[in-house]
């Protein structure tokens, strides 16, 4: 199997080969390519979305509320006459902050105490295995909720249960994709040439079993936010009036049969929207790292 | 039970009915044989309601299917909708009562009455009920001394059908509160049968089984999803009821609630929020009924325990910054009794609630806010119940905006509804919540007991005045036609007015929705559905 | 395999999940003594003062030290008693056993209907990759995944109840005109046929389609992802273009041959896409008033009721390790190459 750094002898005709293999996948495949421009569009909204708002998201207008979309309002407003639209716009930097935040930190932790067991085995690797094991005997969703209802509703709260529950992912990938090269011949290589393990572990095993792992991540951040606002409709997520897509779909879900369909409609598009797009991104970045397809 | 009578009591008056071929074809039953489908949105987690754990939704079981000594009679409303009548005390299973001069002993003659199981009620039965409210803890013991009897040697079966009450010192609180759901009667032999040394009060037996005289029996209890009552053909105690068979069904989302509703489904709904009870108001083929709750309010709860609030001027500044009127047709939906606005600073009468001398005025509060020790505002926690974010999620986030508007910095903090008891109530350690108490027995007195005297449960913005604390002990067991009654409750709710340790919002209405062809539905103070009146016409 | 090893297996396998058992309960325990509500109050009721509290948290044994209060619990386990649920007045034992076939009935019809629809779209992609129908595929199967289950229960009630009203009321398991089949299965509709009440098993069926559609939307990605995976792979094996250049039809060479090796990674797929599905199933419950223990959990949660939280953590462990232990039973059965050394 080959991966990104073992095959470039250069690293510059590396990184040309991958930007070329980067423009293949796109233009091979055109929903990578719709997913790259979603993904660029929401993360510009997150970033500068705050400033560009026509409304104040908490601003309430006892005068006009639960108005349809309209050239005034393009979301229409809500029971308390705050600016969908606004509020859809300004949620996108508090949902990606939870969703980044806790795949880092599921990531760095998990892929840690994965990579010392797939590395060492032994002992480290039967209890890094039994306690993954027993997170994922929770339904996850369920683990969240008791996370949190447990620890409190805040926004760290919601992020450290989405990090835990998406553990034993990161911890799995990279054990098993450590203990392959365990006993790689590039491994022997700098084992011999008197490398210490952690080193040979850090920068020799490590970086090789990335790539399936931006993957997992592409595909856990659309899980997080839909995490987010799956524990937001119970009540256990973000605190209003903070503008969070779950949350605004939660209370919004309860207008849809009195027929006022645009409080749930557009933050649910929105939720829908990112979900989607990062999991195309995972679909598309599989393409990408996949060496079969490289060819 | 067998299915097919189960079927055949199910009526045709059902759409859903009419797709079933079968029943299509049985003849139509005369009026008082139907089945009526009611939905509520939460659990019914036991049948008897001494046992401790046992939620408020419950209650319903207790008003159905068991009799009480007393009941009260019904009024119609302005409004043409029907309300049980405070001042007209009846008997239920009691056919006869008498007070004493010194109105310390009260004697009760039963009616000739039978439990479910064909056994008379006795005087003996109503002294084992009594004696298990009082023994048992908790809340039925609580409730039992709001009416000053709180020990078994209180109660005396003097005959099979006489039963009398000793009272420490007469109160006008103890009759009515004979009419409450705690003060039931159980069937004391069939219950002592199951009783065991652990349990010699049967708890685990009826918690299962009630054992009554009332007028529905459960026909079948699935915890968590549906409750059928049937009714008792014997009912000694009043008018038969007019549904022969209720199933009452457990619908969590208040949507789906509202669609089963609008579409014929079902013939009532319970507890429906405000802004579905107006929508549906509006709606041609369904009948709303919002009653305002006698003596209930929905109110904000500055907690003098947290500095700033203990000066009387930022409590005054925050009842002339709280937008009432936004409050009200965006949290409220228009269903409530505005609280505010009062004309001026007395209280011309003892109505209660009755509204507070403020408005939303921001200079007012701004000025107020100046003069305090508190000039540049402070920051503040407001909490709220999430089991009622139905009108306090809205609400809370009104009086945030507003607040801020005079230096007070709000940051919410909802609270799920299973911890907000031990923290708004028992450890009252919120600095500003919204609170929702409502007293049973309708007197100004029995409100102020438990919201404004230091230590009560629902005091929970710990609030202390010597006054107060005197002028409660001394109306609490007055005549209400006593002289010094009312100006003493006068006095009461003036100083109310100035100290404001309760902020009213509003008082809040009970809603219920029904088929329009749905007649009898009656409010109670309880706020429990009482299914015997209710008939289709 | 022979008979022996296999049943090595499985004792390996059981053995296996006998820490994880452990640190379940003992999670489970921690984090039900961490929830915030305080039992003592809710069991004291709405009118209870601060002695009656402590009164009730005495005898509910909540004042003794926590590693006491797990022992105790520990023993009460090993007695198989699960304590009672504060919420709902009832044995533990008695709720889960009841609500257990709700929420599995739910889950299993949805599976079972997004298999319907992810397998032959995977194979569909996997047939023509990078076509337009696969991206189609594609496109379909992310956006179901990227729905927030509430969010499409509502909008199917709405839509086909509120509407069109082609859909029963979301009233549970069953409408009020019927009653509960004989309980031989606990699955309603398998039981009315049971009892061969034809009515019965139609309108059960018809409760259950909304809501499994709901969850089946939700688990489409996954299994046909994996699908679709599987079955690139093998088709780009030697033995596929073997057997393509040796003339056998199409058909006969994707089903019989690529598809009975794809299904491998699929049933595996399975596994977690339920324990996916269980945990979507608190919200989809909650939406349509589905007695399973998914809306019984959360509210058991809500109200701190460690009994119910603990009772449903200790049964979904079970049923996992039951679950994996299955599938891996299977994937020895269907391995064709571990069928190759029988």
């Amino acid at each position: 199997m080959t991966t990104l750094t073992a095959d470039g002898a250069s690293p510059l005709a590396g990184v040309r080969r991958f930007l070329r293999h980067l423009l293949y996948v796109m233009t091979d495949n055109p929903m990578t390519a719709f997913a790259f421009m979603l993904f660029l569009l929401i993360v510009g909204a997150a970033l500068v979305g705050p400033w560009l708002v026509p409304y104040d998201p908490l601003a309430t207008n006892a005068g006009s509320t639960l108005q349809p979309p309209s050239w005034q309002h393009w979301f229409g407003t809500d029971q308390l006459g705050r600016d969908v639209f606004s509020r859809v716009v300004v949620a996108t930097r508090l949902d990606l902050m939870i969703a980044v935040s806790a795949v880092a930190i599921a990531f760095v932790i998990g892929s840690t105490l994965g990579a010392i067991a797939g590395f060492y085995g032994g002992w480290a690797e039967r209890i890094t295995g039994r306690c993954m094991d027993t997170i994922m005997a929770f339904p996850l969703f369920v683990l969240a909720m008791g996370i949190v209802a447990a620890a409190g509703n805040t926004v760290e709260n919601i992020i450290y249960a989405t990090a835990i529950i998406n553990l034993p992912f990161y911890a799995r990938m990279a054990r098993t994709e450590v203990a392959v090269r365990r006993n790689a011949g590039f491994v022997q290589a700098a084992r011999l040439s008197g490398n210490a393990d952690w080193r040979i572990l850090a920068f020799q095993i490590f970086p090789n079993s990335l790539p399936p792992m931006m993957v997992q991540i592409s595909l856990n951040m659309g899980w997080a936010i839909l995490n987010a606002a799956g524990l937001s409709f119970i009540g256990l997520g973000v605190i209003p009036p903070t503008p969070e897509w779950g949350i605004m779909v939660a209370e919004g879900a309860n207008y849809i049969i009195s027929g006022h369909w645009w409080l749930a409609l557009f933050p649910g598009l929105a939720l829908m929207l990112a979900v989607f797009t990062f999991n195309l991104l995972g679909d598309g970045l599989r393409d990408l790292v996949d060496p079969q397809r490289r060819t | 039970m067998n299915r097919r009578e189960f079927l055949k009591g199910t009526s045709v008056l059902t759409a859903g009915a009419a797709c079933l071929p079968f029943l299509k074809v049985m003849p139509a039953q005369a009026g008082g044989n139907e089945t009526l489908v009611v939905v509520m949105g939460s659990t019914i987690n036991s049948l008897d309601i001494h046992r401790s754990g046992t939620n408020r939704p419950s209650y319903q079981v207790a008003v159905n299917c068991y009799d009480r000594l007393l009941t009260f009679g019904t009024k119609t409303l302005e409004d043409g909708s029907l309300s049980y009548d405070y001042d007209n005390l009846q008997g239920e299973l009691a056919e006869s009562w008498e007070v004493s001069e010194d109105g310390r002993t009260l004697t009760f003659t039963l009616r000739e009455a039978t439990f479910w199981d064909g056994r008379p009620v006795t005087a003996q039965d109503v002294k084992w009920s009594f004696d298990r409210a009082v023994t048992l803890g908790g809340f039925p013991t609580t409730q039992m001394a709001a009416g000053s009897t709180t020990s078994p040697e209180q109660f005396e079966a003097v005959d099979e059908r006489t039963f009398r009450i000793t009272l420490p010192h007469a109160s006008k609180l103890t009759l009515p509160n004979l009419t409450t759901p705690i003060a039931i009667v159980i069937n004391s032999e069939l219950a002592l049968e199951h009783a065991t040394d652990d349990d010699p009060w049967a708890t685990e037996y009826l918690h299962r089984n009630p054992a009554g005289s009332g007028a529905f029996q459960v026909e079948r209890w699935e915890p968590g999803q549906q409750l059928v009552y049937r009714r008792n053909p014997d009912w000694a105690s009043g008018e038969l009821p007019g549904a022969e068979r209720i199933i009452l069904r457990e619908v969590p989302s208040a949507s789906t609630r509202r669609a089963l509703l609008e579409r014929g489904n079902i013939q009532l709904s319970q507890d429906v929020p405000p802004r579905d009870a107006m929508e549906l108001d509006a709606h041609p083929d369904v009948a709303v009924v919002s009653t305002p709750i006698e003596n209930c309010l929905h109110v904000l709860c500055p907690n003098l325990r947290f500095e700033p609030f203990q000066d009387v001027r930022v409590r005054q500044a925050i009842a002339w910054a709280v937008p009432y009127e936004a409050i009200m047709q965006n949290a409220a939906y228009g269903r409530g009794v505005p609280m505010w606005g009062g004309d001026n600073s007395t209280a011309d009468d003892i109505q209660w609630p009755q509204p507070f001398p403020y408005h939303t005025n921001l200079d007012r509060a701004r000025a107020l806010m100046a003069e305090s020790d508190y000039p540049d505002g402070f920051e503040v926690p407001l909490s709220f119940d999430l089991g009622q974010a139905d009108w306090a999620e809205s609400t809370a986030l009104l009086i945030q905006e507003s607040l801020g508007q005079i230096g007070i910095t709000v940051t919410l903090d909802r609270i799920p509804g299973a911890n907000w008891r031990t923290r708004a109530l028992v450890d009252k350690q919120l600095p500003l919540h919204l609170e929702n108490f409502g007293g049973w027995l309708n007197t100004p007195c029995y409100y102020f007991f438990w919201a404004y005297i230091e230590g009560n449960l629902f005091n929970s913005s710990n609030y202390h005045s010597d006054e107060i604390a005197r002028l409660v002990d001394e109306t609490l067991f007055m005549e209400m036609d006593d002289p010094d009654y009312a100006p003493k409750i006068r006095r009461m709710i003036e100083i109310a007015f100035e100290d404001v340790p309760r902020i009213p919002l509003y008082q809040p209405t009970l809603n219920v929705a029904m088929q329009p062809n749905i007649d009898g539905y009656t409010f109670w103070y309880h706020r429990q559905l009482d299914q015997r009146v209710l008939h289709s016409r | 395999m022979t008979h022996l090893a296999r049943s090595r297996l499985v004792g390996w396998r059981l053995l296996q999940a006998i820490p994880v058992i452990v640190g379940i309960i003992i999670v489970s325990f921690l984090l039900t003594r961490a929830l915030p509500g305080d039992p003592a109050a809710y069991f004291a009721g709405p009118a209870a003062d601060a002695a009656s509290i402590e009164q009730i948290r005495v005898s509910m044994g909540l004042d003794r030290p926590l590693p006491v209060q797990f022992v105790a619990y520990v023993q009460d386990l090993v007695r198989g008693d699960l304590g009672i649920s504060i919420s709902t007045g009832q044995p533990v034992m008695h709720e889960l056993t009841t609500r257990l076939p709700a929420s599995l009935e739910l889950t299993g019809v949805a599976l079972l209907f997004s298999i319907a629809i992810a397998m032959p779209l995977g194979i569909l992609a996997a047939t023509r990759p990078n076509s337009w129908v696969d991206h189609l595929c594609r496109a379909v199967v992310t956006a179901g995944v990227s729905l927030p289950t509430f969010f499409t229960g509502l909008a199917l009630i709405y839509v086909f109840y509120y509407l069109l009203g082609w859909s029963p009321s979301p009233m549970g398991r069953l409408d009020f005109l019927h009653l509960s089949p004989p309980k031989v299965t606990g699955f309603y509709v398998i039981d009315a046929l049971l009892a061969r009440d034809l009515e019965t098993a139609r309108a059960a069926l018809a409760q259950l389609l909304l809501p499994a559609i709901t969850l089946g939307l939700f688990t489409l990605a996954p299994i046909a992802r994996m699908t679709r995976a599987a079955m690139l792979q093998i088709l780009e094996g030697e033995f596929i273009r073997t057997a393509r250049a040796a003339g056998l039809p199409r058909r006969q060479v994707l089903f019989t041959y690529a598809l009975r090796n794809a299904i491998l990674p699929v049933i595996t797929t399975l596994g977690m896409v339920f324990s996916f599905a269980l945990g979507a199933n608190v919200l989809v419950e909650k939406v349509f008033s589905w007695p399973g223990i998914g809306s019984y959990a959360v509210e058991a949660l809500v109200v701190s009721d460690y009994a119910a939280v603990q009772g449903f953590v200790l049964t979904m462990a079970l049923l996992f390790v039951t679950l994996n232990l299955i599938i891996d039973v299977i994937y020895t059965l269907v391995d064709p190459r571990l069928g190759l050394e029988e």
